[in-house]
């Protein structure tokens, strides 16, 4: 570790460091902006070309105690010459409000050993002497680290712009961030003129003050630049989170009504909708509960306009019961569930894909439906219209499981064409042919036309208990027989319509490791990663859990050792008591397993944190099956 | 009731014009026990389907589970018999979006005052214009003779056979509580006449329109009711022009209290169990805001919505 006040006297010629990627965090207390920071930083950095990826430190509580390691929050955001598809593994350079919520970040490792930290300096020389003793402590703690501490007067500096400097030292940060980066100060001031122009024009002036202070200090004090270089992209571009994501999605795949009950890492979604839907014709429906929102839900469906719930994994536990009553009635609907850290209250702002198994089996009876988990930002927006036309075409239950790191985490990805082919079409109200029955099964496929209350001719009673074809109850063994049947096998002619996936890399090696939502980018960086030291490595990411997408087995049978990879939980082989026959598995392993015979192996963690590709390249390493090509 | 708010329906055809006999609200032959006080309840909506006029495919039956919430499989409009409890919900998503339909939600006791309760109350609170009917038996019937949150004190069932523990709950004062109580009206199934002119006030009332009818199960609870059908001084109807008037019944049942039922306060002593079984709208109000007239917004068009997907995501722009 390396303690020196900041460089007074200019340096005429700072030094240039050029990488082809940067990690860089910004935490403070809650309420001091820290994540405002980060976000104008990680879009400004999109903005100039730089692949982007961000991810929220949020503390559990919103105002815990100040100065404390659970207090931490701010942003990290990853930007890189090439597209950014995950947060990376360690920090490399840190800007930090106190010492309290850095040592948060230092006890997760989740700082570069040689991290450069800018740290307010004045908790060093405090009035309080518990505060300068605590900074002590905290000094010893780093001690055996190699970081670059840098003292920064933030404080001193906001007071000559504002009186309160607790609400404007983000904005100095992200000026001397800007400096550092060589940012464009003019995008800059334009991002925060759309927070605060229109709300406050005396706001806005001050944040620019601000954010040129810290901007020109750097200039004056810092003996180092960092260069990314950016390339700007030819095509046209959108920066934004995951929820932000499925709700323009939501509202370009022509749905109209969102009933929800707020949880959790997906509220967010619907406030960004509840702002802008009404525009659109839609409705947010905030609902006394979960139940009573898929019901809604489904009761908007049933009447011919489909709509979808939102949710996170205790919300989905309380759906159970409604999601086995539209697989049973048929009635088309999508439910998103954006995963934390289960089970019970579990870990609420933290990811997780936990609800893998709960989504797809967690139903009494037999509930076939299709559960399908985007793995990008893009694809977030883009699967709300391809969940919303099977549920159409196939009168079934579409999940969507998203998670906390796709919901918080920000960016960049082509704009999308939006086309009107993925708006819903309005109920057609035309009068039912004579005969036409309201499960009129196709034996062979299992699908049967929808017919829409408004119908003349058409009337019909959908009913939760086993039925016919004319929707008449019916307890016999061939009338339930059948009725299972038919929504299992229109499940399998979807199956038939997918393609195989396509393997990431050599489609024959010594390791395939297998993935599914939001850990895309990691596993891929840690398979490059491997590949490059000349492992024989290559991956494959699966987007529909149910029904699973075809040629697995072939593809798995082409290496000797398929893994998965998953943020959930799974016995470790080597704990005590676990023995390849009680030992469980990962949720997709366990699903792969069962589905191909094949023995697949995983390794899991369940850190409340995305994986880090240096974690997974690790296990990759430990994971290659014996006698493999080095 | 109008569409104009709701997004763009590909119109029905115009129906030419034709006339709905009781016939066309008849489906197959109802399953409950002879006795039944739900076949009286079936027999006077059917009744008041054909008097509107309402057109059966505009017309939705929404229930929940029970021997109760059976009641749309015997109408020929369409129907949605759900999960236990949870009807109401599913109605309210169906008004919200289509708001051109007719709804009825058909409830038992155990079912809107028990696994349902918080959606009943929610729903008095959000006001949907539609009518809902808690057929009351005191008594879980379909499972076969457990307590309900009606049950009599003392009352012996199957869960709790030395008599119910607690005194019953009294889903009139309770719904008269909620914030929005919109319709509040009680009726019994031994009461035709009563029941059909109830019903219809309930149809006609714009708003949430909470009919509790008192039910007899000839299976379990034939004590609850008999008496009052056997001594009609046990009862009494409250009377006013702009509640239910029924003139067949003067000859009957003498006691009657005349009650304004847009007297709040009224309402709510009326309805504190006194002995008397009070029949008649407690309570009605139509100023409350509806809430699919609430929540209504103008439809955009595919194109007007592409437009402004353009721009929505403009703000997004690298
Ligand atoms: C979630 C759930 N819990 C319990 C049941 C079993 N169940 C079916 S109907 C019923 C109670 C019926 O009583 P009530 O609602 O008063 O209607 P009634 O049969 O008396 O008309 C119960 C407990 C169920 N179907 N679903």
């Amino acid at each position: 570790m390396t303690m020196a006040p900041a460089p007074s006297a200019p340096r005429p010629e700072p030094s240039l460091l050029r990488v082809d990627e940067h990690t860089v965090e910004i935490v403070s207390d809650p309420g001091e902006g820290a994540q405002k920071c980060g976000q104008i930083f990680g879009r400004v950095s999109a903005k100039m070309g730089n692949g982007v990826w961000t991810v929220e430190i949020i503390p559990a509580e919103i105002q815990p105690p100040a100065r404390t390691p659970s207090s931490a929050s701010g942003n990290r955001i990853r930007i890189g010459t090439k597209p950014i598809t995950n947060w990376g593994d360690a920090a490399n350079l840190v800007v930090a409000f106190n010492e309290q919520v850095l040592l948060h970040r230092h006890r997760l490792g989740a700082l570069a050993k040689d991290a450069v930290i800018l740290i307010e300096n004045r908790w060093a020389t405090h009035d309080d002497p518990d505060i300068c003793k605590a900074w002590g402590d905290a000094m010893e703690e780093f001690g055996t680290a190699s970081y670059r501490f840098i003292e920064v007067p933030m404080e001193e500096e906001c007071l000559t712009v504002i009186d309160n400097p607790r609400r404007g030292k983000n904005m100095f940060a992200l000026g001397m961030l800007a400096r550092i980066y060589s940012r464009d100060l003019e995008k800059i001031r334009g991002l925060i003129a759309q927070e605060f122009r229109k709300k406050a024009p005396a706001l806005y002036d001050q944040n620019v003050a601000l954010l040129e202070r810290g901007w020109r200090w750097a200039e004056e004090h810092l003996d180092f630049r960092i260069d990314v270089p950016a390339v700007e992209s030819t095509r046209p571009m959108v920066v934004m989170n995951g929820n932000q994501a499925l709700a323009i999605g939501a509202i370009a795949s022509g749905m109209e009504l969102c009933a929800m009950y707020p949880i959790t890492p997906a509220t967010s979604a619907s406030h960004f909708l509840s702002d802008i839907f009404d525009k659109f014709g839609g409705v947010v429906h905030q609902a006394e509960d979960e139940i009573a929102a898929i019901g809604v839900a489904l009761g908007s469906s049933f009447a011919g306009k489909v709509a979808f719930t939102i949710t996170s994994g205790p919300g989905l536990a309380l759906k159970t019961e409604f999601i086995g009553l539209a697989v049973m009635t048929e009635t088309p609907l999508v439910i998103v569930d954006v995963q934390r850290g289960g089970p019970s209250t579990g870990l609420p702002t933290k990811v997780e894909q936990g609800d893998l198994l709960a989504a797809i089996y967690g139903q009494p009876g037999d509930a076939p439906h299709v559960v399908l988990a985007p793995a990008t930002m893009e694809e977030c927006l883009l699967c709300m219209t391809t969940a919303r036309r099977i549920a159409e075409a196939f009168r079934c239950v579409v999940i969507v499981l998203s998670d906390a790191n796709l919901a918080t985490g920000v960016q960049p990805f082509p704009r999308p064409e939006m086309s009107e082919a993925w708006l819903a079409q309005p109920p057609d109200l035309a009068p039912v042919r004579e005969g036409v029955r309201p499960y009129d099964w196709d034996p062979q496929r299992g699908i049967s036309p929808r017919v829409v209350p408004g119908q003349p001719g058409g009337m019909f009673t959908a009913t939760g208990l086993s039925h016919d074809e004319w929707s008449h109850v019916g307890y016999t063994p061939d009338v339930h027989e059948r009725g299972c049947q038919m929504r299992s096998r229109k499940l399998a002619v979807f199956q038939q319509m997918l393609k195989p996936p396509a393997v990431n890399g050599d489609p024959t090696g010594d390791l395939l490791v297998v993935g599914w939502g939001s850990t895309l980018g990691a596993i891929e960086e840690a398979v490059e990663r491997a590949r490059q030291v000349g492992l024989s490595v290559s991956s494959l990411h699966l987007r529909f859990l149910s029904p699973l997408e075809p040629g697995l087995k072939e593809i798995f049978q082409r290496f000797r050792k398929v893994m998965t990879v998953e943020i959930n939980y799974s016995d470790d082989p080597n704990d005590p008591f676990v023995t390849p026959e009680n030992r469980r598995r990962g949720q997709l392993c366990w699903l792969l397993r069962a589905q191909t015979l094949v023995d697949v192996d995983c390794w899991t963690r369940v850190p409340g944190e995305p994986l880090r590709p240096g974690q997974i390249l690790q296990a990759i390493h430990e994971s290659m099956p014996q006698g493999a090509s080095r | 009731m109008s569409d104009a708010c709701c997004s763009l329906l590909s119109a029905a055809p115009e129906s030419e014009e034709r006339e709905w006999t009781l016939s066309d609200y008849e489906s197959a032959l109802a399953r409950w026990c002879p006795g039944c006080g739900d076949h009286a309840i079936l027999t006077a909506v059917q009744r008041l389907l054909e008097a509107e006029q309402l057109p059966p495919e505009q017309t939705m039956f929404v229930s929940g589970i029970g021997c109760a919430s059976r009641f749309p499989h015997y109408l020929s409009t369409y129907g949605f018999h759900g999960i236990h409890g949870r009807a109401l919900p599913i109605a309210t998503g169906m008004k919200l979006r289509r708001p051109d339909l007719n709804v009825f939600v058909v409830m038992g006791d155990g079912d809107c005052c028990s696994i349902g309760a918080a959606h009943w109350i929610h729903a008095i609170r959000y006001n949907p214009d539609m009518v809902a009917l808690m057929l009351d038996n005191g008594v879980y019937g379909l499972t076969k003779n457990q307590t309900s949150p009606t049950s009599p004190k003392g009352m012996p069932s199957n869960t709790q056979p030395r008599g119910a523990f607690l005194p019953p709950m009294n889903p009139i004062s309770t719904t008269l509580g909620v914030t929005n109580a919109s319709f509040v009206a009680q009726t019994g199934d031994w009461l035709p006449a009563h029941l059909y002119a109830t019903l219809q006030a309930a149809f006609r009332h714009h708003g949430f329109s909470f009919v509790r009818i008192l039910q007899r199960c000839p299976q379990y609870t034939t004590a609850i009711y008999d008496v009052a059908v056997r001594d009609p001084n046990l009862v009494e109807l409250m009377v006013h022009p702009d509640g239910v008037v029924v003139p067949e019944l003067d000859r009957i049942i003498k006691n009657k209290v005349p009650h304004d039922p847009a007297d709040l306060d009224e309402a709510r002593r009326l309805a504190e169990p006194d002995g008397k079984i009070r029949l008649g709208v407690f309570y009605r109000n139509e100023t409350h805001p509806v809430y699919e007239e609430t929540r209504a917004v103008p439809a955009r068009s595919a194109s007007e919505k592409l437009a402004l997907l353009g721009a929505e995501l403009d703000r997004y722009a690298v």
